[in-house]
């Protein structure tokens, strides 16, 4: 046959190519391979960075301390449950806005609005989920709590307080919100829908009962990526929830409090000083390995609902 | 296509017939109900920017652009922000020069080298992780790590710390942003490469980048124009007392000094319970959101433009 004829002279190694070019092509491989990498090593940072003077932290604190209901540096008082309910309240006012704002812009923009509209406005949503949370703090203290909380609460009320952060961080995560739930709306089958229209149903009717139940994981993933966000936020809380310094156990929305990233900012901006034998210093990075800890919670759980979407369909 | 059913007349006349002439009063409400949280969140944004451009109006009208050019100051009259403006600019630089070329190197091995292995599947999911760590945490990371552990390269609370914490920050979006546009090239475009004898990296260099190139470019710009906007980690890592630029310093001592930053000049003047500065806050701002805004926009539609349908 053809075989016999041929000259032996075509090996594996002929078929490779040149040494130069392999070996050039293992180079940028590796190259490569370390940019991904970086990402381990800066996760381990992380971790490791908090993790040390969150120890020296929690070994040095009095148990009573960390549970007293105020949370004081200055006096050593160190209530973290006073902080992370602050930290909640701020994030419930912020869902309570963002989920009927979000979901509802969602669906409309998914089911009702002409292909034309969802276009253009879909980025506009994106550039007001770009707009910096300093921003949003100065428009929560200079508008939001005069205007709005103000004449809700009984009394008259601080300029800075839970409900303004709150509203605030609503309008800042309510964007997030409306654009992941309705890419997940969007990526339900048109099938779904003639079907539903095929038995007689209503476009109300088709788009509560049908397309929302069949996009629920990515409208759960939505709200607890938002959620999650909401708990991070720093820089609202800072400006508006107010109590430089320290706070009160408190679960009046209309009062001023500390939340566990306002408290990290206020001992952030004065930690310049106490060095050394303060714990004032260590207790920042204990409280930033609690909100890590809490966040990466919520990512991982909202991440496994969104694999569920892309499962789905 | 789901517009064309939507919109069809028959359709419409069939539906009005079913519905026996009655007007489904329900049904407007709760479409009108969906419009309105719609313009509420639209709204919202337009209120914002009136307030801020209104509180601002006078400072520009009364300064110009002596406001952008003049040092922090104590008196509100003369202070500007000529010093948030230059740092901000020399950070997102910064943050551009280190993170862009590994954030797209990490994307080019995630989507175009690695193959599906445990290790791969641990890289992805450690990525995403990555994005939703709260900015403030990172703040915490580059204290520790880029100020304190590495201080005596830094010089502790500088510029240089300050541009390296945002680059670290920004690092998974771009890494996110890159891969999506690198999984959005048709798989055809590489064997193409590959049938005609390339090897991996001239596929990648030649075939995949290049039409990958827009979307890399829009993913990067946005994720920089959030560093450019972030406060809460350079609270952490210097920038608060408002740094006053070295002058006639070397390009070393520049990154190693103190700075300020546009979002934390932001933060300062807030706190101030002076009228002058809540409008020089608000004056402030509508510099940090036209310069954002307008590189976002820019960003948006240039990824819509040349948004490739294969």
């Amino acid at each position: 046959m053809t075989t016999a004829t041929q000259p032996p002279t075509l090996s594996v190694d002929d078929l490779r190519g040149s040494h130069a070019r392999r070996r050039r092509e293992l180079a940028i491989r590796l190259v490569f391979f370390a940019a991904a990498g970086l990402s381990v090593i800066i996760s381990g940072l992380i971790v490791l960075s908090l993790i040390g003077e969150a120890t020296n932290f929690i070994t040095r604190v009095a148990p009573d301390a960390l549970l007293d209901p105020a949370f004081f540096p200055q006096r050593e008082l160190f209530g973290i449950p006073t902080l992370v309910v602050g930290t909640f309240i701020v994030a419930l006012i912020g869902m309570a806005v963002a989920t009927p704002l979000g979901l509802g812009a969602a669906i409309y923009l998914s089911e009702y609005a002409q292909p034309r509209v969802r276009k253009a406005l879909k980025p506009v949503l994106e550039i007001l989920a770009g707009i910096p949370s300093v921003v949003l703090g100065f428009f929560a203290l200079t508008v939001i709590s005069p205007q709005v909380v103000n004449p809700l609460c009984p009394g008259v009320t601080p300029l800075s307080n839970y409900a303004a952060a709150g509203l605030a961080v609503g309008i800042l995560i309510t964007p997030l919100v409306a654009s992941v739930s309705e890419d997940a709306m969007y990526a339900v089958p048109r099938s779904l829908r003639e079907a539903s229209y095929g038995l007689g149903a209503k476009k109300r009717t088709t788009s509560i009962r049908i397309v929302v139940p069949a996009a629920v994981s990515g409208i759960v993933a939505a709200l607890i990526i938002a959620f999650s966000r909401a708990i991070g936020e720093t820089l609202i809380v800072a400006v508006a929830s107010g109590a430089t310094g320290g706070g009160r156990f408190t679960l009046d929305p209309c009062g001023p409090g500390q939340t566990m990233t306002a408290a990290m900012t206020s001992l952030a901006i004065g930690s310049d000083r106490p060095r050394g034998d303060s714990l004032a210093y260590p207790s920042l990075f204990f409280i930033g390995l609690l909100l890590f800890a809490m966040t990466l919670v919520l990512n991982i759980i909202g991440e496994a609902f969104v694999r569920r979407v892309r499962r789905a369909y | 296509m789901k517009a064309a059913i939507q919109h069809d007349a028959t359709t419409e006349a069939v539906r009005r017939r079913l519905a026996g002439g009655r007007v489904d009063l329900a049904s407007y409400l709760f479409q009108a109900t969906l419009f309105l949280s719609l313009m509420a969140a639209l709204g919202i944004l337009v209120v914002l920017l009136v307030d801020v451009v209104g509180g601002a109006l006078p400072v520009f009208a009364e300064r110009g652009l002596d406001f952008l050019t003049a040092p922090t100051s104590s008196d509100a009259g003369q202070a500007g922000v000529a010093q948030g403006i230059f740092g901000s600019v020399v950070l997102t630089v910064v943050v551009a020069v280190l993170a862009m070329p590994i954030g797209v190197g990490a994307a080019i091995y995630l989507e175009e080298y690695a193959t599906d292995t445990a290790l791969t599947r641990f890289l992805n999911t450690l990525v995403r992780n990555l994005a939703g760590v709260p900015a403030i945490v990172y703040g915490l990371l580059g204290l520790a790590i880029f100020a304190q552990a590495l201080g005596g390269l830094t010089g502790g609370r500088s510029l240089i710390a300050g541009a390296l914490t945002l680059a670290v920050l920004v690092l998974p979006i771009v890494i996110i942003t890159a891969a999506e546009a690198l999984r959005a090239v048709p798989a055809s475009i590489r064997e193409a490469g590959f049938g005609v004898g390339a090897t991996k990296w001239e596929v990648v260099r030649h075939h995949v980048l290049p039409y990958a190139a827009p979307g890399i470019f829009t993913g990067t710009i946005l994720s920089l124009s959030r560093a450019f906007g972030e406060t809460a980690p350079l609270l952490l890592v210097g920038a608060v007392t408002g740094g006053f630029l070295v002058r006639n310093a070397g390009v070393v001592e520049q990154l190693q000094g103190p700075y300020t930053a546009l979002p934390t000049v932001i933060f300062s003047w807030t706190r101030l319970p002076d009228a002058g500065f809540r409008a020089n806050t608000a004056a402030a701002i509508v510099v940090l959101l036209a310069v954002m805004l307008l590189v976002n926009a820019t960003a948006i539609i240039l990824r819509n433009r040349y948004d490739r349908r294969w």
